[in-house]
């Protein structure tokens, strides 16, 4: 079902060099018979793909289909859930982070997380970015962290818009700002991964087309996951795609591919809008 | 006939006349409206049943009107007509002895004429229920001339276009405005009475004095500086918010951030139960209970300080009654206005923000500490404010556990005395109501109300201007 490696064009967008190329002939994240049970309800079941590496991968499906909950798991958010339960391993550079070994504090260091609706803390702007490399001691002194701070935003393309006004709230943004703000605090923290939970679902859409310009910035840099309900939207962004129907995974591949020649009857009824 | 009279029990009457009103109006306008309906062919705008309830209400409203007057003028109406009657020796007996001989005679004559030896007496009480008699009988037919009035008025309107609906509708909310306006005029001639005690108070006592003066003495000396008072007041309600600021916030983070939903559906109302225990039940746990524990720990002190020669008399006094004592079962008694509001205000930071945090991987208490309690910090001041104000207002614990001396003192173990000790002291047993002793309560009653009014206030702005914050 799966198909390995991305789409040759992927190849000539990222264009980084030989350990790029390393990076996209083998899977960043490996997910092997993945399910996720609520108390006694599952959830997702039994899960098997690969995320690859400098490249965006979307998880499209109705709504509670499970997408948002595998999502949740590559960085063990479901954790802060009573009473939810993963079973099944996730490799991530050969490392099972499902493991009860893996401290999820670390490892969320390393994958960082965007949500649906923007979530800025109610801190300054400046705050806001420099609030993960504090609490992981990652910056030495006062320029250090300005540096990473002006390196986060400018990345996430706010730069120039918040330059003049560090010291206000993040709240003070517009809804796309605090988005863009929220990625920048991601970033902040150098993650190798980076999770989307519908990011563009509670914003306008010219908030959204300069969310997607950056998503395909980020790209170069970052393995991305992306839950999206809108399938324009996982059509233009993304390199590769995941359908996902009532828990299960019913088709993995490239986005190409999944878009125009389904193999799975489901997917293709998805897509074309016959259910969903 | 009107000694009989006198005896009427007026507020089973009243009811009884009452209730005939309303039923009698519902059914008038009810059956006129639908006579009208069955002979005309025109639609009624309103249903029957309001049309009943228009009339009812006219009827009922003057005559409702007129039985609150009576309960509120009857007596003092009564009492002022005898009084006029009475010879001339009546009116040169000082203004307080009239009072209660006035009292006796309305208290005897609730339980039918009197007769007996003292013949003054006999003639006063056959003259107060002639009295009281003829203002029932009148009362009570002019409830009804009002009502009938008011039936026949409404009656009138009784036709297709009116628009009885409405008009109950409106006479609906009038009632439900008068009701919350009752809470709000009480609470208004509370207010209004302390002030116009407390300014009689102050054209004996300077207000300087009083604000300022340190030293009270208001049950022998006249002495009325309620400094020291104050200072207890505010020195017990230190220690208690030393108790309940830390153990409450504490409690109220273990329960929104790491009890587990099952753990916390117990917990919290146990938690809350802190609150329903009488304050009396916590007085006679702190003099029986804390204040002891107090004192022999503070003797303790005492003499391991002589021993190892780090003094040389007693530091602490020890008292059986004191500050700490008091102070500790109030901050108890606190906890749970702490931790139950904090406990809100935690949980109405939104779960975004605490995904927010995990997902930087940050440690549950780094986002706690950091994104959590920064958010929810306006709630957790108010929800402080109001615990002090409470402690601030609480009588019976310190009544019982603090000491009645008035002094000024930062040692824990003595025992020190409140505004409200003070007031209780002021007004139980013998007391005459214009003595500046007396009035010296109201006064203190004044500060209290404005100080605890104060902390609510700002406890609710703060409250509020964080509630826009999430929404």
């Amino acid at each position: 079902m799966d198909t390995v490696g991305p789409a040759k064009a992927d190849l000539a967008l990222t264009g980084e060099g030989a350990d790029n190329t390393q990076a996209l002939t083998y899977p960043r994240i490996d997910c092997k018979n993945v399910s996720v049970y609520y108390d006694d309800k599952q959830a997702v079941f039994d899960v098997s793909l690969a995320i690859h590496d400098r490249a965006v991968t979307a998880l499209i499906g109705p709504s509670g289909c499970g997408k948002s909950t595998f999502l949740r798991c590559l960085n063990r958010m479901n954790d802060t859930i009573e009473g939810a339960k993963v079973t099944g391993d996730i490799f991530m550079e050969g490392e099972n982070i499902n493991s009860p070994d893996v401290d999820p504090v670390l490892l969320r260091s390393r994958v960082g997380m965007v949500f649906q609706k923007p979530n800025p803390f109610p801190k300054s702007i400046y705050d806001n970015i420099a609030y993960g490399p504090r609490i992981h001691g990652m910056v030495d002194g006062r320029d250090d962290l300005d540096a990473v701070v002006e390196k986060s935003l400018r990345r996430a393309g706010l730069w120039d818009e918040v330059k003049d006004r560090l010291t206000q709230p993040g709240t003070s943004l517009s809804g796309g700002q605090q988005q863009r703000l929220c990625i920048a605090r991601a970033i902040a923290v150098r993650p190798e991964v980076i999770l989307m939970d519908e990011p563009c679902s509670a914003l306008d859409p010219i908030a959204t087309a300069r969310i997607e310009e950056l998503i395909d910035e980020l790209r170069k840099r970052y393995c991305i996951v992306i839950v999206t309900h809108s399938m324009q939207q996982a059509a233009r962004v993304s390199q590769r795609t995941a359908f996902f129907h009532l828990g299960n995974l019913v088709e993995m591949g490239d986005t190409d591919q999944i878009f125009t020649n389904p193999r799975v009857r489901r997917t293709e009824d998805y897509i074309t809008g016959r259910f969903g | 006939m009107l000694q009989q009279l006198g005896q009427l029990p007026m507020g089973w009457l009243l009811t009884a006349l009452l209730l005939f009103v309303v039923s009698a109006g519902f059914s008038i306008g009810r059956i006129r409206a639908e006579r009208y309906s069955l002979s005309s062919s025109g639609k009624f705008h309103s249903r029957p049943n309001y049309h009943g309830y228009y009339v009812a209400m006219w009827g009922l409203a003057p005559a409702l009107i007129l039985a609150l007057a009576y309960l509120l003028l009857a007596e003092p109406l009564a009492r002022d007509l005898l009084t006029r009657e009475l010879p001339a020796a009546f009116h040169r007996l000082p203004k307080a002895e009239l009072v209660s001989y006035l009292d006796a005679v309305s208290a005897v004559s609730a339980h039918g004429a009197y007769d007996g030896s003292d013949r003054v007496f006999t003639a006063v009480t056959h003259r107060y229920l002639e009295l009281s008699g003829s203002l029932k009988i009148t009362t009570l037919a002019m409830i009804l001339l009002s009502a009938v009035l008011g039936v026949m008025f409404a009656r009138s309107h009784v036709s297709p276009d009116f628009r009885a609906r409405q008009r109950v509708e409106s006479g609906a909310e009038l009632f439900l405005f008068l009701c919350a306006a009752i809470a709000i005029a009480t609470t208004v001639g509370i207010v209004a009475s302390l002030f116009y005690e407390s300014i009689r108070f102050f054209s004996q006592v300077p207000v300087t004095d009083f604000l300022f003066g340190t030293r009270w003495n208001a049950q022998t000396n006249a002495e009325f500086g309620a400094v020291p008072l104050f200072f207890g007041t505010f020195m017990i309600a230190l220690i208690a918010m030393f108790v309940a600021a830390p153990v409450g916030l504490f409690a109220a983070i273990y329960l929104s951030e790491y009890a587990s939903g099952k753990t916390r559906a117990y917990v919290k109302p146990l938690l809350e139960v802190l609150a329903g225990i009488p304050t009396v039940v916590y007085g006679f746990f702190a003099l029986l209970v804390v204040a002891p524990g107090v004192r022999s720990i503070a003797l303790w002190i005492n003499a391991t300080l002589i021993d190892v020669g780090l003094a040389n008399g007693p530091v602490f006094a020890a008292q059986p009654t004191s500050a700490l004592a008091a102070g500790l079962v109030m901050g108890i008694m606190v906890i749970p206005f702490v931790s139950s509001l904090s406990d809100d205000v935690i949980n109405a930071v939104p779960q975004t923000l605490r995904d927010a945090a995990f997902a930087m991987g940050a440690t549950k208490s780094e986002t706690i500490k950091q994104v959590i309690l920064p958010a929810a910090l306006p709630g957790i001041v108010a929800s402080l404010l109001l615990a002090v104000s409470r402690a601030i207002g609480e009588t019976m614990i310190v009544v019982m556990a603090a000491g009645q001396r008035a002094r000024i003192s930062f040692d824990p173990s003595t025992d020190l005395t409140t505004i409200t000790v003070q007031i209780v002291a002021l007004l139980t047993g013998e007391t005459e109501f214009d003595s500046p002793k007396t009035l010296s309560a109201f006064a203190l009653g004044l500060v209290l109300f404005l100080v605890t009014l104060c902390f609510n206030l700002i406890a609710l702005r703060v409250v509020q201007r964080y509630r826009e914050k999430y929404e």
